[in-house]
């Protein structure tokens, strides 16, 4: 740390300086900070929203924009970025929802949803990591391929019939004792596993080494490409199970369920302190980027139209993003 | 100093910049007068470029007076600067790869009359200005740059290292327009060659550790008094340190840890033959662009070989990644280390990154064991890490440290260390050369290749000098004192030879020029 | 870099040395035409019904995504991107529809088409200063204002209307004489033309080269580095503007959603014409071909009774798998 002198009358605290390296440092901070800060706003202006029931509701929907915000996470951590999650978590619900009235049921169903996100997150990891294709781009493009083909899927199941299972609906919707939301039964573990990969795996760490400095990852004797890979096929998946949470929790099964997921998943793990350059963030921001944004989208439905919520949501991207990138500039 | 403002072209004065925890320049100055060609010298990282970068805009300084023709102004850019009538020719010439020369020409707004004279002084009179210019050879692009500038009619043409990459005889023509620069137009010429120093030069202002130590009238003899500057005085705390675990007569019986036979990577590295033993430190002498670079590129397993072999304990090497290199116990310092650390994250993690880099090691960390190799390593080594939890912060010879510490962790069998203490303070550096004689005397082998000849002596049991791509020479390391390195890394044979002869000794006319054209493949200059 | 392609206007040296290097500049280009050539037949052979007249209309049909990709592909040469283009485009065009029908009439047409031009230049204003001067990475930044410009032509109109001026229709629809010539493809070819000719044969058009070929190299040889990135933003805003009136023209209406495809096959048709994303190589007509041979294939896959759903799904392979192709080049070449 940079050694404190004590001194009172230099009265180092208030110098800008100590607030970025505050920043810099602690990012769950200034976040907490912020969150109070919206809920005192929400409570002054609109009051009597703001109870245990109204937060249960927004924990209740920000768990999926949560794990979302976790695909974006670790995929920023390497410098890149995830642009086919919202895609792949429609196709997830959708495909199962399909299944629920074949033999072996939405089980299977939920199988083959996996099965496909991971098909898809390998070759986006293979682009990427082997061929070098630009992530942002080669992931546009596998969700548009994935758009398509669950829309071939769609055409091919009309007759079936199809319908989110109850299970599912359960723990998207349900409550224990009308304040835990059920889902959380899927995220606290995921949310769990997440921290701990980044801060305690090796895989880890490699995620921080290649954003950081890959020439240094490399001199040190690590194959980039494998991790790339890997890292595609967890953020594949991940985005699969928060594509079962939204179809439970909204009861929809649709090819483009999540889609309006999208930037704001980008937009929480920014706003949670992950550079999108790379080599710096964590989850538990990100965690408290997507209860922000969804506290803040639900104050915006009310004051505000649609439209004014797409504006604001991207200006709030580059402005946090342009307050980050002064911040941890080298001088 | 006794002259007056007015009597000089440029006169810069306290200039100083600094980079995070780097001090590149410290109240350096310089002072050119009209008409001169002035030398300015330094070792490596002593502060050249960047002062150049300073006159010339393409960097801020910190602080600093700089006066042209009697006016104040700092350069903002390198158009203003420009403007101000001072234009550098860089090592990495600043032409577009991407457009044709006519078309670079006009970008910079040259006129094309005065840079065909210049062309044709320097021996391209046959460039075909549709070339592409990703298609010509380094020399060429060099003469292109050195022309445009020239062209231009600059007050201050500040050459950085101009003469480096080229052949004997576009350098002799290259010195010969540096002197037609006229009475009232001045040339700040950088370069590591004394004989062209020698030969053009009046003055010579020499730069070490970022402030100017000297100004040098140019005579003939003064060769000594600027190397003396440029090396600084003996630091009595390096002390002597010597010996090695083997003697000459083991390593004729013992397998060498490392052979290198006629490899080469296409390029600046054309046959590069030695052995490296356990157990002993083995220093690299070499002038830059040598192929020092590429040398240590092929050892560490970054890039790989176009032709030669490598041999580890005995057995041919062909690697593909660093990561195989790493498994055969070969692990690489570099000089830069922003090339060597995550600048972002914390000591701990750089020190243990080669630990997690195998898939099989991707999974859980035990901190608590993990703590421990890094608590020892950064007590063997000794580093600072008071200043935070991002490496970015620590101080330039602690940062180099860690890298240190990175190895040092897992365990070193061969350590290929690039110019380790470049820009580091002499309490680290000596720290880091006791630390390498440790682990020679533990039984590593290590390659060392530094720019501070003194600490050959002090630090290394042989050494190897290469020159043009080649070893040129091997010598043990006690008796090889600087002037004997120096002299050998310019590839001269005791008692230096004048430019005309060493020029005319090396290459014919004919063969230098077609060289230098008619590497295209494509360019339609070959035809006549 | 990949292969240089066609450059519209570069200065000339000589005529047999001109055609050479045309030839060699336009190498890609050629490749691209000639690919194409072989899918007209093809698409004969599929349908034997298709005509020039055909090909017309597929013309006509791609001039607002050939503008879209002339728009990157400017950018993209100067080693950006500009990820917000299709919404620039439905902004400009519900403001020109909306605009069209609040003030109906000839003249005050051109002032509104005028005006159009003017604020997608503003647009593009905004990217430009916002990259410039955030340093935030122009991805993040044309992907967020993606929104913003979506938001703001839903605030212009909240569902598809409006109408579009009788001149301007008539500026896009139907042919030129004979059957063969689509107005919208003159159009489309004139303003490139008009726009690209002088810039690519200006310092500003070197600069846009130079800035992406190698960014150190063009500082340090005087370039305005900032100036031209920020300059190159406002150009594609002005293309895409161009590109937004030609959706109400040929419409006739504006729609305030983005077609979502629209942003990848811009920056697939700027790859498949030669564009190098990198920058500092490549023209605008490449990418105009490029985005023929992609309508075509598309309109191969509905002759052959190919569900659209797999078109698009082809249409993302091709796409994706030229990229990756173009990187393997691209790393091929600069370990060369």
């Amino acid at each position: 740390m940079t050694a404190a002198t004590g001194t009172v009358s230099e009265r180092r605290w208030l110098r800008p300086a100590a607030w970025r390296n505050l920043l810099r440092d602690y990012p769950l901070i200034p976040l907490a900070i912020l969150l109070l800060l919206l809920i005192v706003v929400i409570q002054l202006t609109q009051p009597g929203t703001v109870n245990a029931g109204w937060a249960a509701v927004n924990v209740r929907q920000a768990t999926v924009l949560a794990i979302l915000a976790g695909c974006q996470t670790l995929t920023m951590l390497t410098g890149g970025i995830d642009l086919s999650v919202a895609y792949i978590a429609s196709m997830s619900g959708f495909v199962t929802a399909t299944f629920v009235h074949q033999p072996g049921g939405w089980v299977l169903g939920v199988a083959v949803a996996l099965a496909a996100a991971a098909l898809a997150g390998l070759v986006s990891g293979i682009g990427i990591g082997v061929f070098r294709v630009h992530p942002l781009i080669m992931t546009l493009g596998m969700g548009l391929i994935v758009f398509g083909f669950s829309n071939v899927w769609q055409l091919q199941n009309v007759q079936t019939g199809s319908g989110v299972p109850v299970e599912l609906r359960t723990v998207g919707t349900g409550m224990a004792g009308d304040l835990v939301p059920y889902n959380l039964v899927v995220f606290v573990p995921i949310a769990i596993m997440l921290v701990l990969l980044l801060r305690r795996t090796g895989f880890g760490r490699m995620l921080y080494a290649i954003g950081d400095n890959p020439v240094a990852a490399r001199l040190s004797g690590v194959r980039s490409w494998q991790v790339v890979v890997v890292l595609y096929v967890i953020s594949a998946l991940l985005a699969a199970v928060a594509g079962l949470l939204q179809s439970g929790l909204s009861n929809i099964a649709s090819v483009s369920l999540v889609v309006p997921y999208l930037l704001p998943s980008v937009a929480a793990a920014v706003i949670g302190g992950t550079s999108i350059v790379g080599g710096r963030g964590g989850y538990s921001g990100s965690i408290l980027g997507a209860l922000i944004l969804t506290v803040l989208a639900g104050f915006l439905s009310i004051i505000l139209p649609e439209p004014w919520r797409q504006i604001v949501f991207g200006s709030i991207v580059v402005l946090v993003a342009a307050a980050y990138t002064r911040v941890t500039a080298q001088s | 100093m006794t002259l007056t403002a007015t009597d000089l072209l440029l006169e810069a004065t306290d200039v100083s910049k600094t980079y995070g925890a780097v001090v590149a320049l410290d109240h350096a100055s310089l002072s050119v007068r009209p008409g001169e060609v002035h030398a300015l010298m330094g070792a490596n990282g002593a502060g050249k470029s960047t002062l150049v970068k300073i006159l010339t805009g393409a960097v801020t300084p910190d602080a600093g007076r700089i006066v042209v023709r009697g006016r104040e102004r700092i350069s903002h850019s390198p158009a203003d600067a420009r403007r101000n009538g001072l234009v550098s020719v860089y090592q990495e010439p600043a032409v577009i790869p991407d457009l044709d020369i006519r078309d670079n020409l006009r970008l910079t707004a040259t006129p094309l009359e005065p840079f065909r004279h210049w062309l044709a002084e320097l021996g391209l009179e046959r460039l075909n200005l549709s070339s592409l210019a990703r298609r010509l050879p380094l020399a060429s692009l060099r003469i292109i740059d050195l022309a445009r500038a020239l062209a231009i009619q600059p007050d201050v043409l500040l050459l950085d290292e101009i003469t480096a990459a080229l052949p004997a005889n576009l350098t002799e023509r290259v010195l010969q327009a540096v002197q037609q620069q006229g009475d009232d137009r001045s040339v700040i010429f950088i370069s590591h060659r004394l004989i062209e120093i020698a030969a053009v030069c009046d003055r010579a202002t020499v730069l070490r550790n970022g402030q100017t130590v000297g100004v040098v009238d140019v005579a003939a003899g003064s060769e000594d008094k600027i190397v003396d500057l440029m090396l600084g005085e003996r630091a009595a705390t390096l002390g002597q340190q010597g010996g090695s675990a083997a003697s000459a007569a083991d390593r004729s019986v013992q397998v060498p840890r490392v052979s290198a036979r006629a490899l080469s990577d296409g390029r600046r590295l054309r046959d590069a033959t030695f052995d490296l033993y356990a157990g002993e430190v083995l220093g690299v002498v070499a002038l830059e662009g040598q192929g020092q670079d590429e040398l240590f590129d092929l050892l560490s397993g970054a890039e790989r070989p176009a032709s030669g072999a490598l041999l580890v304990d005995g057995k041919a090497a062909s690697w593909r990644h660093p990561a195989d290199a790493i498994r055969q116990g070969m692990v690489f310092i570099a000089a830069d280390r922003a090339e060597a650390l995550l600048m972002q994250r914390s000591v701990r993690e750089n020190i243990s990154l080669p630990s997690s880099a195998r898939v099989r090691q991707w999974g859980w960390i035990n901190l608590g064991r993990e703590g421990k190799k890094v608590d020892q390593a950064v007590a063997t080594l000794q580093i600072d890490a008071r200043a935070g939890s991002e490496v970015r912060r620590l101080s330039g010879g602690n940062q180099q440290k860690v890298t240190l510490a990175r190895w040092v962790a897992s365990g070193v069998k061969t350590m290929l260390c690039f110019d380790p203490t470049r820009g580091i303070d002499i309490g680290t550096k000596t720290q880091i050369y006791v630390l390498l004689r440790e682990l020679a005397a533990a039984g590593a082998a290590i390659l060392l290749y530094t720019s501070e000849l003194k600490e050959i002596e002090l630090a290394c049991d042989r050494v190897i000098v290469i020159f043009g791509g080649q070893v040129v020479a091997e010598m043990p390391a006690a008796g090889a004192d600087e002037a004997a390195l120096l002299r050998a890394a310019h590839d001269l044979k005791p008692g230096a030879a004048l430019p005309e002869e060493v020029v005319a000794a090396t290459s014919g006319v004919k063969a230098a020029v077609e060289e230098a054209i008619s590497e295209t493949p494509a360019s339609p200059a070959v035809r006549p | 870099m990949t292969a240089p392609a066609a450059s519209i206007g570069r200065p000339r040296s000589g005529a047999a040395d001109t055609l050479g290097t045309w030839a060699r500049n336009s190498a890609w280009t050629l490749g691209l035409l000639g690919f194409l050539v072989v899918l007209l037949l093809f698409t004969k052979y599929v349908n034997h019904n298709y005509s020039l007249v055909s090909l017309a209309n597929t013309a006509t049909a791609v001039v607002p995504l050939g503008l879209a990709a002339v728009a990157q592909a400017v950018v993209v040469i100067s080693g950006g991107i500009d990820l917000s283009i299709s919404s620039q485009m439905a902004l400009t065009s519900c403001v020109a529809a909306t605009m069209m029908a609040a003030y109906p009439g000839d003249g005050t047409a051109l002032v509104i088409v005028i005006g159009v031009l003017l604020l997608g230049m503003v647009l593009g204003a905004v990217n430009g200063a916002l990259v410039v001067l955030t340093r935030v990475p122009d991805i993040v930044v044309t992907l967020a204002t993606y929104f913003v410009w979506a938001g703001f032509a839903l605030l212009v109109r909240a569902a598809p209307g409006g109408t579009a001026a009788k001149w301007l229709k008539d500026l896009v629809i139907g042919s030129l004489g004979v059957d063969v010539v689509p107005k919208a493809a003159v159009v489309l070819v004139v303003i490139v033309a008009v726009i690209w000719i002088p810039l690519s044969r200006s310092r500003l058009g070197l600069s846009l080269y130079a800035v992406g070929s190698d960014r150190l190299a063009a500082f340090r040889s005087g370039v305005a580095v900032n100036r031209t990135k920020f300059l190159s933003y406002v150009i594609t805003g002005l293309i895409a503007a161009f590109a937004g009136l030609s959706l109400t023209a040929s419409t006739g209406i504006g729609t305030p959603v983005p077609e979502p495809t629209y942003v990848l096959i811009s920056i697939g048709a700027v790859v498949l014409g030669g564009v190098s994303l990198a920058g500092g190589t490549g023209g605008v007509f490449g990418p105009l071909v490029a985005v023929v041979v992609l309508q075509l294939i598309r309109d191969d896959m509905t002759f052959m009774q190919v569900d659209s759903n797999y078109g698009l799904v082809a249409q993302g392979f091709i796409l994706i798998g030229v990229l990756m192709a173009g990187s393997l080049i691209q790393m091929r070449r600069s370990r060369a």
